[in-house]
């Protein structure tokens, strides 16, 4: 292993993130606040409490789930599509380094920016909603899989996406769908029978179900499951990972 | 002298069915600088990307110091530096990060007494807090070298580097080359320009549609060029050289209306004088005299003419 080689791409990635700490860190966290005052404050004065919590803070594991997917996926993608975009990827090729390493730097770079807004939403939404954390421990353990899981999908699609209409494909129109539709702002338990069925088939909803289980000890669904279809995902992500190292697909010709 | 890049019957061939390599053969000599010449499109890029493991080889193997470039590729690339034709490079960087990060893709112990030393040898240390999207074009190809330098390596490719340089560029960047030759590396340059592989190249190949055509010593060659030709254009055609001109060895032209004779230039005798007071006692009339020198771009074009 080149450790060295990894820990070079993780600076260099990690510098780009606070190079651009306005556009990196302080929109996540603007939006999501926005996010806050609107569903927490305007419209969630109006609803009564969602499973024996305020609806404010409900939403907070949602929400803080919210950034760190679309985030980790897009920090990775950009990461790997921005040097073949400016041809510099011809250094990662020809230096003594393997894939594997490749991924290692810019998915780590890429998961710890996602999980360092995630720790900053989280530190925010203690200013506007009272929250308590039930199982700190299992919450970060969600939390960087989370990240780590959606780089590796993240570095997937940027090594897939060969123009920047590709590489906003899938987080926009997949990743923030499956998002809002994943039980983000509301509990499937107040869906309909139909549609909590249907909404099963969708991954993120374990996601989020497990979370928010580690911040108030209720679930959608079994936290084995959660924990379950987390390493499902991960364990899918490195099998495609796998395949592009074995075949230098849309890398090496 | 050993060589330290070997190529053997390097093949490669895209999905579409074109053949950039057609069975490359080519052995550099550890310390030399060896001059790739080529037209555009012969096939240069694709060799130098292939020895560099950018692109996988469809057969045929390459050797680096003497590990292979598929199988013992860590050992093999940490030995090489790439320069690639494009001025590839992250502009929002600084000169120094980004020679910084090229070191340590390689493994190498951060080192900035060294790499401040090569910017130095490059004239970009005044540069160095700059932002790569700040240089000119001529520095920028400089920042290339810079990184790959950064690594210490023994081999060095350099795929066009004088492309779209000033001439005083040009110089500058030749003037390094020989510096880093003194100091022990082996450089392979791809180039166009013919004068560029005559002003350093220790030995010139020459490769065209994915096959090299001629590999040679650069002395050689320019002894070949030092051949010069006097053409004696005669006033009347003459059927056969006369016998008493035999000793020239001279080729004539078949309208018989012009004489060829080869001659070295640099030699202590031409044989000029004695050749033109035979031609008169033989009895023809020269009409015109003329004399041509064979340069490196004649061989090459010639060459290149024979594979098209």
């Amino acid at each position: 292993m080149n450790f060295g080689a990894i820990w070079t791409i993780y600076i260099f990635e990690m510098r780009r993130f606070f190079r651009t700490i306005t556009q990196s860190l302080v929109s996540p966290v603007l939006s999501t606040s926005l996010y806050f005052v609107v569903f927490g404050a305007a419209i969630g004065s109006r609803i009564d409490e969602v499973e024996g919590v305020s609806y404010g803070a409900f939403i907070v594991p949602g929400l803080i789930m919210l950034s760190v997917m679309t985030q980790a996926t897009s920090n990775a993608s950009f990461g790997i599509y921005f040097p073949k975009f400016i041809g510099t990827i011809y250094e990662l090729l020809s230096a003594p380094i393997n894939f594997l390493e490749v991924v290692a730097g810019y998915v780590g770079a890429a998961a710890t920016k996602a999980l360092f807004i995630g720790v900053v939403i989280l530190i925010t939404a203690f200013f506007f909603v009272d929250i308590k954390i039930a199982h700190p421990l299992a919450m970060m353990v969600f939390l960087v899989l989370t990240c780590v899981s959606f780089a590796l999908l993240g570095f997937i699609i940027g090594i897939w996406a060969d123009n920047f209409e590709k590489l906003q494909l899938i987080p926009l129109l997949v990743i923030t769908p499956l998002v809002f539709l994943g039980g983000s702002f509301y509990s499937i338990t107040m869906l309909p029978p139909v549609w909590q069925t249907i909404t099963l088939f969708n991954p993120v909803v374990y996601l989020i179900s497990g979370f928010r289980w580690s911040f108030f000890g209720e679930a959608d669904v079994a936290i084995g499951v959660s924990l379950f279809a987390i390493a499902l995902f991960t364990g899918v992500c490195l099998a495609i990972i796998w395949w592009i190292f074995r075949t230098g697909w849309r890398i090496r010709q | 002298m050993s060589a330290i890049v070997s190529v053997q019957n390097l093949r490669k061939a895209y999905a579409g069915g074109f053949e950039a390599l057609k069975s490359v053969t080519l052995d550099i000599q550890e310390g030399e600088i060896l001059a790739l010449l080529g037209p555009n499109g012969a096939g240069k890029t694709t060799l130098i990307s292939t020895i560099c493991g950018i692109t996988v080889p469809t057969s045929g193997t390459v050797t680096v110091g003497g590990h292979d470039t598929q199988t013992a590729f860590r050992a093999a690339r940490s030995l090489i530096g790439l320069v690639p034709q494009e001025i590839n490079l992250e502009p929002f960087e600084t000169v120094m990060n980004s020679v910084r990060f090229s070191r340590g893709l390689f493994g190498k112990p951060r080192n900035d007494a060294y790499v401040e030393d090569v910017l130095k040898q490059l004239s970009l240390h005044d540069k160095k807090d700059n932002k790569i999207m700040t240089l000119s074009g001529g520095m920028k190809r400089r920042v290339l070298i810079a990184k790959a330098l950064s690594h210490e390596p023994r081999v060095l490719f350099l795929d066009e580097p004088t492309a779209g340089v000033d001439v005083e560029l040009r110089k500058d960047m030749w003037e390094v080359v020989a510096k880093l030759k003194a100091s022990g590396v082996t450089i392979i340059l791809t180039t166009h320009y013919i004068e560029e592989a005559e002003a350093i190249a220790d030995r010139v190949a020459v490769i065209n549609k994915g096959e090299i055509l001629l590999v040679q010593d650069k002395a050689d060659l320019m002894a070949q060029m030092g051949q010069k030709q006097l053409r004696i254009e005669l006033t009347e055609a003459a059927d056969t050289v006369p016998a008493a001109l035999a000793g020239y060895d001279l080729e004539r032209a078949h309208d018989g209306l012009s004489l060829t004779y080869s001659y070295d230039s640099t030699g202590e005798r031409t044989g000029i004088t004695t050749l033109l007071n035979d031609l008169q006692k033989a009895g023809l009339q020269m009409k015109d005299i003329q004399t041509q020198q064979s340069s490196l771009e004649d061989i090459f074009v010639g060459l290149v003419k024979e594979t098209a």
